[in-house]
């Protein structure tokens, strides 16, 4: 061990302070600032100042004050206890702060990340002898009801297990198996792990994307679906529904783990999602959508700093996780909000900007964040995935400010929210003109094999139709859509319903809030089936005004509310009611 | 801590540095004596070892390097509070300028707070009701939410606001306390007259706590005021359970003073130079709204703030945008035609409106009725552009009736007398009346079962 290095303060402006002489603290260091214990990290390092930024309010620090280095980099404690939690950005559990502090986070609080005290049922799976790398699971605790927590030998060690416990109730900090290294050291390890934030957890191969995540959401499953292990970005202006797209993710996708990062957010949203996850049961366990979920919630008045480490908090948890060979979702909110704290935090440094104020390593920051996703071989041979999805805040609502085009070139998913949909409340929001996803080709084998061969082809359908309306209402505002032709008018019709019928979606109805794939195709199967009906009409010559005053349209719209998701049979009562209607409009106009 | 500094080594604009200062810490409020008469507050905003920059609050004229005694009072920037500030009005760093002496408390308070644990926030629920048929039904306020008005310069936000306070305050029968803390950074002389005598002809002056910086006040001043406004309204709330409504007007000019602080500062300027820090300091602001868990008190503010050249992606309105939880639009076309409230409600929206309303809070259709009336007055406007172009005449039947349906709904939806305070059923009635004017077809963001139900139904029954 290295003697305890100190420095003293010299200069403080805002959350940035400056130390003076050479400190000998290192890059990324986490250290103890002041007399209240406040918590920083190493930014800079001179010969004659070190730079620190301070994760808590720093007035009333004063010069002179001492500023201890603690030997690691800023890190998060990795054990059983993160899951059904939530935590601030630099994984302080917010539960234990109110019970030390009261109702308003005050500065210095030391409290532990995780619950010492707290004996987890510990099942070992490994025996004396075995021969053990890094990532090996060594036991398994059932964390929640929902999620099995698997303990693993830290990443870079290896050796033979020496020692065991017997199965039965620890703390995340009492010895489970003793590990003789390879160099013939001795080394106890228990549940608990740490890890630098900033640091990629170690895998062993890549995998390409061939899963997708189902969200129970119709314009994301069908028209641009994200992989399990992509990444994603919801940019959108204010009141667009970036948040309403990530709770309604965070809550019915088929992700094992859910990270939610309220990163400058609003407080009155985090606790929204406590109460509200709380309550709901997740269709798949049946328990409480929360036994799956970590929040990390740095509001939008707590420190700038923090803020910016709560995106590397999050990341890193979700990695665990993957770790262990779940596949865990990461929902980002905001990431705008990241990026202004780097900007921020740049403007106090004194940095030339670049963009806008941005700093010129934005784009780096960024492309390094959205890299720690992905489809992952663990060194223990589990597979496991991380996904990101990103909200971004854009300024003005302009998607070509620097943090919305910087995140464009990094996420294969572009989910663009759409002011005049919002506006008219067509929700999600979610424009289909100018969304895009690249993971369809790599999905379409596995719609293919797990929904129905004709999946993609239906959807590439839904989708021109889509782009001719949009060339047609191009001409229907200059002109008005009475002088269309009839094929044209069908087109404006069937999209209508494409539009209300499928794309719009009911957060808060029982039935429409998540849909089922099968309901989702035979939905799309139903329109084209409408839609093949009525062209046929309209080749015979039958005008649309007379398709037009049969209730056959609206019934398909209603359709998301009136079919259950666990009523499938029901489709074909549609396919008849169309053929019906085929039949009565050629006898009525024969 | 009585140690005096004589001199100062530098003065630019609000800012000054000493030098020599010792054991003063980030933040702390020091007092000047010039000349030996005057008394000015300040703010140290940088400190490098024994130089301290400090933000004079009351402007530094009068100052030289020569003539100013500097004593530091070892605290933060602090106020004393309690339940007598009520009726009172204080200057823009609540000092009093009513005559009528200081507050004397043992509770004293820094103004900057501290951020509320969101395990500790109750989230909003209770429904609050204005009177005002574009808000109650479209944009609804909810207890302990923060609802600003973009407005722009010459439209009629400070009658809204005081209609609101007249008729939310008036209207609430549970028998909790309400006040009114009002907080004015930058605003005219006749736009604070004009508040006090509302809060004076509607009998709740008694119930109303002022912090007047006017717009000849100094500007570094103004960077506090909405601080201490805040602080008064958490104290009232959370420590002596009262509801409180904050008024907060006019935001923009809050932040062109930390514009203008910031680059006598010399700091790195982002966006129209405002410094990077806006969204954070206005966070710190905006954020201190809510309920905590347990206590009876809730704070809601309603800000006012004028979008510079009507632009709300000017950063002051964007960056507000992005943190209160919806927003009400103000809109000079709608001003023009006298239609009072002007509020354009298809920017407007309440975040919290969801949860606060329908069954057991309003009624079962508030909300698809509501969703029901954006998406037709959306319809109205592409209606209006292409009638625009082709003429009214062209316009097929159905868009003809939305045009219909888009006056009718202006004008007897939307417009309303400066004194009518509406129930909220007159409020859901009136919007079902209006939606009947289209065909029934045409209503798709309605369940089918509540349009049976309210649909063209001539008389609605339910009681008040």
């Amino acid at each position: 061990m290295d003697a305890v290095k100190m420095g003293t303060i010299y200069g403080i402006n805002g959350p940035v302070i400056y130390l003076k002489g050479n400190t000998g603290f290192r890059m990324a260091e986490m250290v103890y600032v002041g007399t209240e214990k406040l918590v920083g990290e190493v930014i800079a390092l001179d010969k004659d100042i070190t730079t620190i930024q301070v994760y808590e309010e720093t007035s009333g620090l004063r010069p002179g004050e001492e500023v201890i280095a603690t030997g690691s980099a800023i890190s998060v404690t990795l054990a059983p206890g993160i899951l059904n939690n939530i935590f601030d950005g630099i994984e302080r559990p917010l539960e234990s702060i109110a019970n030390s502090a009261g109702a308003f986070i005050s500065r210095g609080i030391n409290v532990d990340s995780l619950d010492c005290s707290k004996k987890w049922e510990t099942t070992i799976t490994v025996k004396e002898g075995d021969f053990l790398h890094g990532g090996d699971i060594i036991a398994e605790i059932p964390e929640t009801p929902a999620i099995i927590h698997k303990v693993m030998v830290p990443p870079h060690l290896e050796g033979t297990v020496r020692k065991i416990a017997m199965d039965g109730a620890y703390t995340i900090k009492e010895t489970l198996i003793t590990l003789e290294l390879v160099n013939g050291e001795e080394k106890e390890l228990s549940m608990t792990q740490h890890w630098p934030i900033r640091v990629p957890r170690p895998t062993a191969q890549r995998m390409s994307a061939s899963i997708p995540l189902i969200t129970g959401q119709r314009i994301l499953d069908t028209m641009f679906p994200i992989a399990k292990g992509g990444t994603a970005a919801v940019p959108g202006g204010f009141g667009t529904g970036k948040t309403m797209t990530q709770h309604q993710i965070a809550k019915w996708s088929d992700a094992d783990i859910i990270i939610y990062i309220g990163c400058g957010e609003r407080g009155n949203e985090m606790t929204q999602v406590l109460e509200e996850f709380g309550e709901l049961v997740d269709p798949k366990s049946g328990h409480p959508l929360m036994v799956r979920t970590t929040l990390i919630a740095n509001t939008s008045n707590m420190p700038v700093a923090a803020r910016e480490a709560s995106i590397y908090t999050g990341i890193t948890l979700a990695e665990y996780y993957r770790d262990m060979g779940y596949h865990v979702a990461i929902m980002a909110d905001s990431t705008s909000r990241w990026a202004e704290a780097l900007r921020e935090l740049s403007g106090r440094l004194e940095e030339m900007p670049a963009e806008e104020g941005f700093p010129a390593y934005l784009a780096s920051r960024l492309s390094g964040f959205y890299e720690r996703a992905g489809m992952m071989h663990n060194l223990n041979g589990t597979d496991g995935s991380v996904s990101i999805i990103g909200a971004v805040s854009p300024q003005g609502g302009d998607f070509s400010e620097p943090v919305t085009e910087n995140t464009k070139r990094f996420v294969r998913c572009f989910w663009g929210l759409d002011k005049s949909l919002a506006y008219s409340r067509h929700f999600p929001a979610i424009h289909w003109l100018t969304s895009y996803s690249e993971y369809l080709t790599d999905l379409a084998p596995w719609y293919t094999d797990h929904v129905s061969p004709k999946f993609i082809d239906y959807r590439n359908r839904l989708m021109a139709l889509l782009n001719q309306e949009s060339s047609l209402m191009e001409i229907v505002k200059l002109i008005g859509s009475d002088v269309l032709p009839d094929d044209q008018k069908l087109i404006l019709e069937i999209t209508r319903v494409i539009r209300l019928g499928f794309l719009q979606q009911n957060a808060f109805h029982q039935d429409d809030t998540c849909v089922s794939m099968e309901k989702q195709f035979l939905m799309m199967d139903t329109i084209l089936y409408l839609f093949k009906k009525c062209r046929a009409l309209v080749t015979m010559g039958h005008p649309m005004s007379v398709m037009k005053n049969e209730a056959i349209f609206e019934k398909i719209i209603a359709i998301k509310y009136d079919v259950p998701n666990d009523r499938p049979d029901m489709f074909a009562r549609y396919k008849m009611d169309i053929d019906s209607f085929y039949q009565q409009v050629l006898e009525k106009n024969a | 801590m009585s140690i005096e500094y004589l001199g100062l080594s530098s003065i630019h604009g609000p800012l000054i540095a000493i030098e020599g200062i010792q054991d003063a810490f980030f933040d702390e409020i020091v007092e000047f004596v010039v000349n030996r008469t005057e008394r000015k507050l300040g703010r140290i905003v940088e400190i490098y070892e024994d130089r301290a920059v400090i933000q004079v609050f009351e402007g530094s004229e009068n100052m030289s390097l020569q003539n100013t005694h500097t004593r530091l009072t070892g605290h933060p920037m602090e106020i004393n509070l309690s339940t007598e500030m009520l009726g009172r009005t204080f200057n823009g760093i609540g000092k009093p300028m009513d005559g009528l002496g200081a507050i004397v408390s043992n509770v004293k308070k820094d103004v900057n707070g501290l951020p509320l644990n969101p395990v500790k926030r109750e989230y909003p629920r209770n429904y609050i009701r204005t009177g005002i048929s574009a808000i109650d039904g479209l944009t609804t306020l909810i207890r302990g939410q923060k609802l600003p008005i973009f407005s722009g310069n010459g439209l009629p936000h400070d009658r809204l606001a005081a209609q609101i306070v007249r008729q939310a305050s008036l209207g609430d029968e549970s028998g909790d306390e309400f006040a009114i803390v009002f907080g004015a950074m930058g605003v005219s002389h006749d736009v604070a007259d004009f508040f006090r005598r509302t809060f004076e002809e509607s009998g709740v002056a008694d119930h109303v706590t002022m912090f007047l910086n006017l717009a000849n006040d100094p500007v570094v001043e103004r960077l506090i005021t909405p601080k201490v406004a805040l602080t008064t309204a958490e104290y009232l709330a959370f420590e002596e359970n009262m509801h409180i409504l904050v008024i907060l007007t006019d935001m923009t000019s809050f932040a062109e003073a930390m514009r203008e602080v910031s680059s006598s500062k010399g700091e790195i300027p982002s966006r129209k130079g405002f410094p990077g820090y806006l969204y954070s300091e206005l966070a710190t602001i905006y954020e201190r709204a809510g309920i905590v868990e347990g206590i009876n008190g809730s704070v809601t503010q309603l800000p006012i703030l004028t979008m510079p050249g009507d632009d709300i992606t000017h950063p002051i309105p964007d960056l507000t945008g992005y943190i209160t939880e919806g927003q009400i639009v103000l809109d000079r076309p709608l001003n023009g035609q006298s239609i009072y409230p002007p509020i354009n409600i298809l920017p407007s929206l309440s975040r919290l409106m969801k949860d606060g309303i329908g069954e057991g809070y309003t009624r079962e259709d508030h909300q698809d009725l509501a969703n029901q009336l954006f998406s037709a007055y959306a319809k109205v406007g592409e209606a209006r552009n292409l009638a625009s172009v082709i003429g009214e005449d062209e316009l097929s039947p159905i868009d003809k009736k939305y045009l219909a349906f888009g006056k009718a709904f202006e004008d007897r939806y939307i417009k309303q007398g400066q004194d009518e305070n509406r129930s909220i059923f007159e409020t859901l009635n009136l919007g079902w009346k209006l939606l009947g004017q289209l065909p029934k077809e045409e209503l798709d963001r309605v369940d089918t079962k509540l349009l049976e139900k309210y649909y063209n139904v001539t008389e609605n029954t339910d009681a008040e």
